[in-house]
């Protein structure tokens, strides 16, 4: 056990089931980096945020492929790779470029083993990076997760941590299915404990990172954060609050958000995905139609307003949600009351 | 190249197989039996067959939405196709997938493809696996002048040359994408494109069986041998619509009929091997009349299959859930 950050643990992952696996391969645009460059430098970068930087050197060329910037050719290759019997994770950089490959996830990889009468295993991961947060403006901060989890088929997970990156990857990687693999940009050198021998964590399992009587607030990668925060402060004025993190958003582990509202009466979600069909009106939709009896005030929603995400960062700000938001949410939750009808 | 009596004969019987496999398929989809779209192969079948005749189960090919001949061709049974596009629990794909996404991996078939253009990378990472698990393989990607034309099949053009690929390009160029001419839609020659990605090219006349098994034969080899991707481009006509009910209003009243009379691959083929002495008719007739039977008995079966059940609707969506 040490203290590894975000980016450590996912580079870590990879390493240890790519020793463990030789059919796990790696690809992207510059997963190496530096290829056929003047310098004569593979593994220069490890990709734009030095993910996989190192893996180059333990693994060669014929497991860490560089790429050409064409998506499409190369997440559908990753797609045609996993049902011919290797295990490949694609990088696809920013998620906003899913717009450039998005039929071979949706339209291929997705649909394999339904269409093809269960005969089709697919064993990809693809690695994207989301979220707003660091300027990157609207082609390059999107928080795509919805459309994903939309799409019967795929597994979508969102780590909250390095802890949670690292046995959440290999759990992906040792998938058969395939898996859309998250990461907030904004968290890579975010650093916690993390063991080093490898381990998994279980798709569709809930993970409770704090628990009060009050209200539940559920909330996905960064938000969970957030929302611990929130909740922290939240308690020094005597509030308790259930924190969810549901770890994926596909499977979605509803069993627990459930018994959770049931025990509050209140629900919070916080979701940094644009506002329409997100996973906050998906939550909200499930409690409404299956815990409804056992709500005592509306559902809440810690969402960004329905816009592409803005540059200036007094905008950007304003944009996300925040540990105030969340707390205000929650207040309000708290200070509703139910009135008779006439 | 001579070819082995055997495979002649075998190549000679996936062609009826094919022609016979679709003309069925045309009369009885205007009957209305028939769920869903149907795109006919017939007229190109030598291309298919003159391609996979060079290939083994241990390779990979992929589809079009014109995806009949490339199963057939490739070894995937005729009776659980059939059933397949009728729509029942015995079909390959259970029923699920229909006449555009019939698949046989156990036989390196990838699947028909209902997107133009998906094949071509997923021939890539096939292609990948051949050459990452060292076994030999070649991974084949069939695609039509329309798809020529997708953005995904140029970036796997790009990435299969990159790679140095196990891969073969074969452009099934019937003139048209969908009713659109491919002298409209296709800027300059596919020569030149794959000249663009460093690619050697070769092209056939795809109505002669011999042509594209001696062109796709090269290609393959190159590729197998690890010298990279080829390109292959093949002329055809197609003999139906873009689709099943497509009144072709498009071509000219004579180009089918014309095609039928000059360019018809089991015809050229019978001639050839019967005037070199290769074969006699009447053994050519055994096979067209034990194809005849064959499809006879697919088509009654299909009908008298058993429909999916409701369970299986929510059935194979994952591995694991």
């Amino acid at each position: 056990m040490s203290k590894k950050s975000f980016r450590q643990a996912i580079n870590e992952a990879l390493r240890q089931e790519m020793r463990r696996d030789p059919t796990v391969i790696l690809m992207g645009e510059d997963v190496a980096g530096g290829r056929g460059g003047s310098a004569g430098t593979p593994d220069a970068w490890g990709g734009v945020l030095g993910v996989t930087k190192g893996l180059y050197e333990e693994f060669g060329e014929t497991r860490v492929l560089d790429t050409p910037i064409t998506e499409a050719s190369y997440i559908g290759a990753a797609a045609g790779a996993a049902v011919t019997g290797l295990r490949p994770v694609a990088e696809l950089m920013f998620v906003d470029f899913v717009g450039c490959c998005l039929d071979q996830i949706m339209n291929q990889a997705a649909k394999f083993r339904y269409m093809f009468g269960g005969k089709a295993r697919t064993p990809l991961v693809i690695r994207a990076m989301y979220g707003a947060g660091f300027n990157a403006a609207a082609q390059h901060s999107q928080a795509l997760y919805p459309l994903f989890t939309h799409i019967p088929g795929l597994k979508v997970v969102i780590p909250s941590s390095p802890y949670e990156a690292k046995g959440l990857l290999i759990s992906a990687i040792r998938d058969d299915d395939p898996v859309i693999f998250l990461e907030n940009k904004v968290m890579y050198d975010v650093e916690e404990e993390v063991p080093d021998e490898p381990y998994a964590i279980p798709f569709g399992e809930a993970n409770l990172t704090r628990e009060g009587d009050d209200v539940t607030i559920v909330a996905f990668g960064r938000m969970v954060g957030m929302a611990n925060e929130a909740a922290d402060r939240l308690a020094k004025k005597g509030i308790g609050c259930t924190v969810i993190d549901p770890r994926t958003t596909s499977p979605l582990d509803s069993e627990t958000i459930l018994d959770c509202v049931a025990d509050t009466g209140r629900l919070v979600i916080v979701d940094e995905s644009s506002p329409r069909c997100n996973m906050a009106t998906d939550i909200a939709a499930l409690v409404a139609e299956e815990a409804f009896d056992t709500l005592r005030a509306p559902i809440r929603r810690v969402v960004p307003p329905h816009t592409p995400v803005p540059f200036a960062t007094v905008l950007e700000t304003l944009y996300m949600p925040s540990v105030e938001k969340i707390e205000a949410a929650v207040t309000a939750t708290m200070n509703h009351r139910v009135t008779e009808k006439v | 190249m001579q070819i082995a009596r055997e495979t002649l004969l075998r190549s000679y019987r996936a062609m009826r197989t094919i022609r016979m496999f679709e003309e069925r398929l045309h009369v009885e989809f205007a009957t209305g039996e028939i769920p869903g779209f149907v795109h006919l192969y017939c007229g190109e079948e030598a291309s298919a067959v003159g391609v996979c005749a060079n290939l083994t189960d241990n390779d990979t090919i992929a589809s079009t939405h014109r995806g009949h001949g490339h199963c057939i061709a490739k070894g995937v049974e005729v009776a659980g196709m059939m059933a397949e596009i009728y729509g029942r629990s015995t079909g390959v794909c259970r029923g699920k997938g229909g006449s555009m996404h019939i698949a046989d991996l156990a036989c390196g078939m990838l699947g028909a493809n209902g997107i133009v253009g998906g094949g071509p990378p997923l021939i890539c990472g096939a292609a990948l696996s051949h050459k990452t698990l060292r076994d030999g393989g070649v991974a084949v990607a069939f695609y039509g002048d329309g798809a020529s034309n997708e953005g995904t099949t140029l970036e796997s053009l790009n990435l299969a040359s990159v790679w140095q690929l196990p891969a073969v390009f074969v452009v099934e160029d019937n003139g048209y994408g969908e009713a659109t001419a491919a002298s409209f839609a296709c800027a300059g020659t596919q020569k030149d494109r794959a000249a663009g990605f460093g690619m050697p090219y070769i092209e056939c006349d795809g109505s002669d069986y011999f042509a594209v098994h001696e062109a796709a034969g090269e290609a393959i080899a190159h590729a197998r041998a690890g010298k990279g991707p080829v390109m292959l481009h093949v002329h055809l006509q197609r003999w139906y619509g873009h689709f099943e009910g497509d009144a072709m209003t498009y071509r000219a009243p004579n180009e089918v009929a014309e095609a039928k009379r000059d360019h018809d691959c089991l015809k050229l083929f019978r001639e050839r091997v019967t005037q070199a002495g290769l074969f006699e008719d009447s053994v050519l007739d055994e096979v067209d009349a034990a194809v005849t039977d064959e499809i006879e008995a697919a088509v009654l079966q299909a009908k008298d299959d058993p429909l999916p059940q409701s369970a299986d609707l929510l059935a194979d969506v994952y591995v694991r859930y």
